[in-house]
């Protein structure tokens, strides 16, 4: 597996994005490197690699937030279901829709459980109050803080604890319904039972939505991913089925990261 | 060193007790003597007349109508100001907005004053087609200019310091830029445009010199409904200080006393609004 960057050699597997050659700068520094990639359906694919090696920016093209930065230049496709979302004809209040995110930080609204959850279908034109109520509830039921949280909807989110603030704004993208979750180090900023609670909560979402993780633990990659992408300056050194990565890395550099001899 | 500080803490509440406790003294026997209802309810201000009168609430009135209708026309452009210089505005934009904000704050109300005599005055004159611009509205269209560096500077203080991470969750939850400033930002930054909304009120209320040279300072009673808007008014502060240089006896009494009744006033007004503002802001 020479080319290792983009063709998987394991097991098939629908893909619902389709990222191809994809290259980025921000000003005149190049973050990303020709990055190709095939994000399973159903998956969960880890993005792994250290500080600083564009696998967090690379989520952050995913749903386009990249858009924010200043100076920002994209060159590639990025192909959701079919559609380049770096086309002028891509609708970014939709594609945000159907590809959700959840931060390094939980970052609840400081406003109450409730509206929270309720902020993207409102956001999104659903007014009805019994409609409201219904999401919410299996938004938060889904993200397994419902029970924890169903007495005091209406108290301010900002109370919660971290993990349970994190669960929250699970609940808070899943709320409007998207294919995809894409997560940027949802447990960095958790205790280690937060995290485990985090963990097992992305392997009951798999079956709904395909997710993409960012990690800084390789032992959760392991744990919870389908694939692993090994990133390192801005270029996608190898991916591939995770087991098989951690077991028989094929490029040296994903050997020395995985078994700690830097990063 | 401790005690350097606490003697300066110590100073400025020796101040505000100062000034509270000589405005009792001074302001109470002319209520005593004229009768609280009378000056408080009277409608009548002759104070150097024959058989003098001493009723203030034709002054309670304007200085309530005229803050009220400052902060009708100044909430709202402060406030979207605001927005727009700390969520919209190019870095540039920015730069010269808030240097103008900054301008404005630092301009001394007796320019304020003349600026609306040779515009604001006239211009109302002209457009209403009356024999006098001097009145409420020439006031009222004063301060709400008055009121906005308040409310500008301490709003996009607080929307500058909603972090980032709330934008962000909105924004990736397909909200757009507009709806994430007024429906994740604002509402973080609600204690802090509370905030800027009751300086405003206190500089609105407490305004004297700008007022009294476009608000025509006649004792009128205000009367909305019959086009009090363009009579010629008089505030608390202003009748304090028009009648102050040549009073004497129980007129000048009587001035200590309306000066009381705008300070009990300022600290009222201040209760409720922080009490109605800042309720159910959270943390």
């Amino acid at each position: 597996m020479n080319s290792i960057n983009g063709e998987k050699m394991e097991d098939t597997y629908k893909s619902i994005i389709q990222v191809d050659d994809l290259s980025l700068w921000y000003g005149q520094n190049q973050a990303l490197h020709n990055v190709c990639m095939d994000i399973g359906e159903g998956r969960i694919t880890a993005l792994i690699g250290p500080s600083g090696c564009g696998k967090s920016t690379f989520l952050k093209t995913l749903n386009r937030m990249n858009d924010l930065v200043q100076g920002v230049r994209i060159q590639g496709t990025v192909s959701f279901e079919g559609q380049d979302i770096y086309s002028p004809q891509t609708d970014v209040s939709e594609l945000r829709r159907r590809i959700g995110m959840v931060f390094q930080k939980p970052n609840p609204f400081p406003m109450s459980i409730y509206d929270n959850v309720a902020y993207g279908p409102r956001t999104h034109g659903t007014k009805a109050k019994a409609r409201l109520d219904e999401i919410v509830e299996s938004s938060l039921r889904a993200s397994a803080i419902w029970d924890e949280v169903k007495d005091r909807l209406k108290s301010n989110a900002l109370g919660l604890s971290g993990g349970q603030q994190q669960r929250l704004c699970i609940a808070r993208a899943l709320a409007v319904r998207p294919k995809v979750l894409l997560m940027d180090e949802p447990t960095s900023a958790l205790d280690p039972i937060s995290t485990s609670r985090i963990e097992e909560l992305a392997l009951q979402l798999k079956n709904d939505y395909s997710i993409v993780i960012v990690t800084h633990n390789m032992q959760q990659a392991v744990r919870i991913s389908d694939d692993t992408a090994f990133f390192l300056l801005g270029e996608l050194v190898e991916f591939g089925d995770t087991e098989r990565m951690f077991s028989q890395p094929t490029d040296k550099r994903t050997e020395d990261y995985i078994t700690g001899r830097f990063g | 060193m401790h005690g350097v500080f606490l003697a300066c803490g110590l100073l400025t509440i020796g101040f505000v007790l100062l000034i509270t406790v000589y405005l009792v003294v001074s302001g109470i026997p002319a209520i005593h003597r004229i009768g609280f209802f009378k000056f408080m309810f009277g409608t009548k201000w002759a104070s150097t007349a024959a058989e003098p009168s001493f009723g203030i609430l034709p002054f309670i009135l304007t200085s309530i109508y005229g803050t009220a209708g400052a902060m009708l026309l100044g909430i709202p452009l402060g406030f979207f100001t605001a927005v727009y210089i700390s969520k919209f505005a190019p870095k540039a934009v920015r730069n010269v907005l808030m240097g103008a904000v900054e301008l404005l704050a630092g301009i001394p109300s007796v320019v304020y004053g003349l600026v609306g005599m040779l515009v604001i005055v006239p211009g109302i004159r002209t457009v209403f087609g009356l024999p006098d611009g001097a009145s409420l509205l020439a006031a009222i269209i004063v301060l709400s200019i008055m009121v906005l560096p308040s409310i500008v500077k301490v709003s996009v203080n607080a929307l500058d310091a909603v972090p980032r991470e709330y934008e962000d969750a909105s924004l990736a939850l397909g909200a757009n830029e507009v709806e994430t400033a007024f429906r994740v930002a604002v509402p973080a930054a609600r204690s802090g445009i509370a905030a800027s909304v009751v300086m405003g009120v206190g500089r609105a209320i407490g305004e004297a010199m700008a007022v009294m040279m476009v608000s025509g300072n006649v004792a009128n009673m205000p009367l909305l409904s019959k086009g009090g808007l363009f009579e010629s008014v008089r505030f608390l502060t202003t009748a304090v200080a028009s009648e102050m240089a040549y009073s004497a006896g129980l007129q000048r009494q009587a001035l200590f006393s309306i000066a009381l009744v705008l300070y009990l006033f300022i600290l009222l007004v201040n209760a409720i609004l922080n009490s109605i503002l800042k309720k159910g802001g959270g943390k």
